[in-house]
């Protein structure tokens, strides 16, 4: 028998019935429907989450140098000033786990505007690639500063929302200058709201600037602003005076000199310390939540490299990740997601257990029917078939009128209630093979029976 | 070995949990090419039992059956299935009509388990063609409900003659119609007989519908009383 043939003939024992047809299926059409509800709603909830996640720096990696240890004195992890930009461009040529990579120099100092003054929670020294790791792109007003401003030490800041609201009293801030330590920044653009990090920090009192202004015109060095134990002898602070000390020593004020003032010609010979080139981090995101460890694994032999670590030596770095966060969060939504799923399976088994119900029915009422067409040559293969793809086509059928409807219920879902929905392409082809999975296990005993009639008694039965 | 078929020494034993029941006895009977033979017997007397395994409907329990020289005896469901759709008609005492479906899909229906394809459209023309012959040439789109008995046994024999079988099996043909209808179904089956060479085996109790027949085999308790004269 060709397929075409036992198609007609089951689509033909389905019409002729439709009432009975419809309602045969309704159990797989709720099944399908609520499978690709559930599976959208969880798929939205899951994408939303992880968008937040993302927000919040989920996918955030963040590589601190490792602790100085100078004299029996730890000063604590960040103290040492190993990492460079060299090893935020080398995580970025070869890391393929990774998507973005910037240095950061971090300072915390009082910012001017005017009469007004603030402190910022943190004044970022970093490059263009931090908006994309921090997920920061969407500007409330004006544009990022480039990769040109970085290279140049362009005097140009971008401000948070809190900022803006303490410093400029909310009016917009786009093209006034800003003192930090005197140097004078211009702000260039307003960040996107970001609201308080998982520490409960304000995410908006942010002010980033190229890291080269902040490393080189701002902070100096790192360590300065960074360490008061480690404050070396860059530090321009002039003593040559007691007079602060003693003034009410004989003689003119701010005569006694301590030693004999350099020239100008005299302080030009003296070397200048190096500029070294350090940064406090580098911050850096994985493509995606799954490849977070990958990209440990990479940046970790990648610095490692860099830094002519032998084996065995101990890394001068730490790589952090959120994977805790990411994990409680995104299985949470997982687990209900799967369960709905379980859930809305159950009714499929049911739909499934009400097909095979009625091709028993209707195995016994054709009886007659299966008697004949065996007498007139059909195999109980023939039957069989025939049986099975009618209870296929039942099921296919609620897999289709069940997508339909599960697609209108997500719709409905997302416009009336506003929850987050996703269409799955996943969720129509499970559904569709499930549907037909469901066809065959539940429609094939009922065919089986059909097949194994003797025709004397099948052409007798009344 | 002209014989289309012969039967040597057919036994059908029924086991109804105890007891055997035997309805064949020990048939022998041979049946030639062309023939048109009637079965006749009293009812119990087995002749539906043999007609059922004449028509590879039912296998014996013991004993040969030779189909066109060949030993049929052991076939499987599926080998007696090919032949009951190639070799054999079937026409039945109820027509057997497939409810909701018109003469012609009943028709068709047959050339859906041949193994040949042919494409829709000739199958259609052939059925058509089948309904004509039987003088039905206009209704083939009314479904058996609105068809008369006459009708009805008249899309059966053209259901039964689809595939071109070499045997045609009648079950009471007539049981169920009247006399003057009768005549008609059972000339028809003469003039099957006589212009198309069809071997037709008539199962009745008719003596009427028997005086059609050139040749009449009596049934007693299972066994055949009198098989007449060899045509």
């Amino acid at each position: 028998m060709k397929a075409t043939v036992i198609l007609r003939t089951a689509t033909r024992a389905l019409r002729r019935n439709v009432l009975r047809t419809l309602l045969t299926t309704l159990g797989i059409v709720i099944g399908v429907g609520a499978v690709i509800t559930m599976m959208e709603i969880g798929n939205g909830a899951t994408r939303a989450i992880q968008r937040t996640l993302t927000s919040i720096g989920a996918n955030t990696l963040a590589i601190i140098p490792g602790a100085q240890n100078v004299g029996g004195i730890n000063f604590g992890i960040g103290s040492q000033t190993t990492l460079t930009p060299k090893d935020a461009e080398a995580i970025t040529r070869e890391c393929a786990a990774v998507a973005n990579v910037s240095p950061v120099v971090r300072a915390r100092t009082q910012i001017v505007f005017g009469n007004r003054n603030w402190v910022p929670t943190y004044i970022y020294g970093t490059d263009p690639a931090f908006l994309e790791v921090r997920d920061w792109a969407d500007m409330d007003a004006g544009t990022a500063f480039t990769e040109q401003d970085v290279r140049n030490l362009s005097k140009v800041c971008l401000v948070g929302r809190t900022i803006v609201r303490e410093l400029f009293g909310g009016v917009s801030p786009i093209g006034k200058e800003v003192r930090i330590r005197n140097v004078a920044f211009k702000v260039i653009g307003v960040l996107g709201p970001k609201g308080a990090n998982m520490m409960g920090m304000d995410q908006d009192d942010t002010l980033l600037a190229p890291w080269t202004t902040i490393k080189f015109r701002v902070v100096a060095t790192s360590l300065s602003s960074g360490n008061q134990s480690a404050l070396n002898s860059a530090n321009t602070t002039e003593v040559n005076s007691l007079s602060n000390l003693y003034p009410n020593v004989a003689g003119s004020t701010n005569t006694i000199t301590l030693y004999p003032t350099q020239s100008s010609n005299e302080l030009a010979d003296v070397p200048q310390p190096i500029r070294f080139a350090n940064v406090d981090q580098i911050m850096a995101n994985a493509r995606s939540a799954e490849d977070i460890p990958t990209a440990i694994q990479e940046i970790n032999s990648v610095l490692r490299e860099s830094h002519h670590l032998k084996p065995g030596d101990l890394n001068d770095f730490t790589v952090r990740d959120m994977t805790e966060i990411t994990k409680a969060m995104s299985s949470t939504t997982e687990l209900i997601t799967k369960l709905l799923m379980y859930v809305a399976m159950i009714s499929l088994i049911v739909g499934g257990v009400g097909i095979m119900n009625i091709m028993l029915v209707s195995v016994t009422e054709r009886t007659r029917e299966i008697g004949l067409r065996m007498a007139v040559g059909a195999e109980p293969g023939d039957i069989l078939r025939q049986f099975l793809a009618e209870a296929i086509a039942l099921c296919l059928l609620g897999g289709v009128m069940g997508i339909a409807a599960g697609r209108g219920a997500s719709i409905i879902v997302s416009r009336l209630l506003h929850w987050p929905t996703m269409p799955s392409v996943g969720a129509i082809v499970t559904a569709v093979v499930v549907s037909a999975s469901v066809g065959v296990i539940f429609g094939f005993y009922p065919a089986w029976k059909g097949s194994r009639l003797d025709p004397i008694d099948a052409l007798r039965y009344e | 070995m002209s014989d289309l078929i012969r039967l040597k020494d057919i036994y059908k034993i029924y086991h109804l949990g105890e007891i055997d029941l035997p309805v064949l006895k020990g048939v022998s009977l041979a049946v030639g090419r062309g023939e048109l033979v009637a079965l006749m017997g009293a009812s119990g007397s087995g002749k539906s039992t043999l007609m059922n395994i004449l028509g590879c409907l039912d296998h014996p329990t013991t004993g040969e059956y030779w189909l066109d020289g060949q030993d049929i005896s052991h076939h499987g469901p599926r080998e007696r299935a090919r032949l009951r759709n190639r070799t054999f008609g079937f026409v039945f005492q109820s027509f057997n009509l497939l409810p909701r479906m018109s003469a012609l899909e009943n028709v068709v229906m047959p050339m859906d388990y041949a193994h040949k394809h042919a494409p829709e459209a000739q199958r259609r023309q052939r059925a058509l063609d089948m309904l004509a012959k039987v003088g039905l040439a206009g209704r083939s789109h009314h479904q058996p409900s609105q068809l008369s008995g006459g009708e009805q046994q008249r899309v059966a024999i053209a259901r039964s003659l689809i595939n071109s079988p070499s045997i045609l099996l009648a079950d009471e043909p007539t049981g169920n119609l009247d006399s003057s209808t009768s005549e008609e179904i059972l000339a028809m089956f003469k003039v099957l007989n006589q212009e198309d060479g069809i071997t037709i085996i008539l199962v009745t109790h008719d003596p009427t519908v028997a005086g059609y027949a050139r040749r009449v085999i009596r049934m007693k308790d299972g066994l055949v009383q009198e098989s007449g004269g060899a045509a």
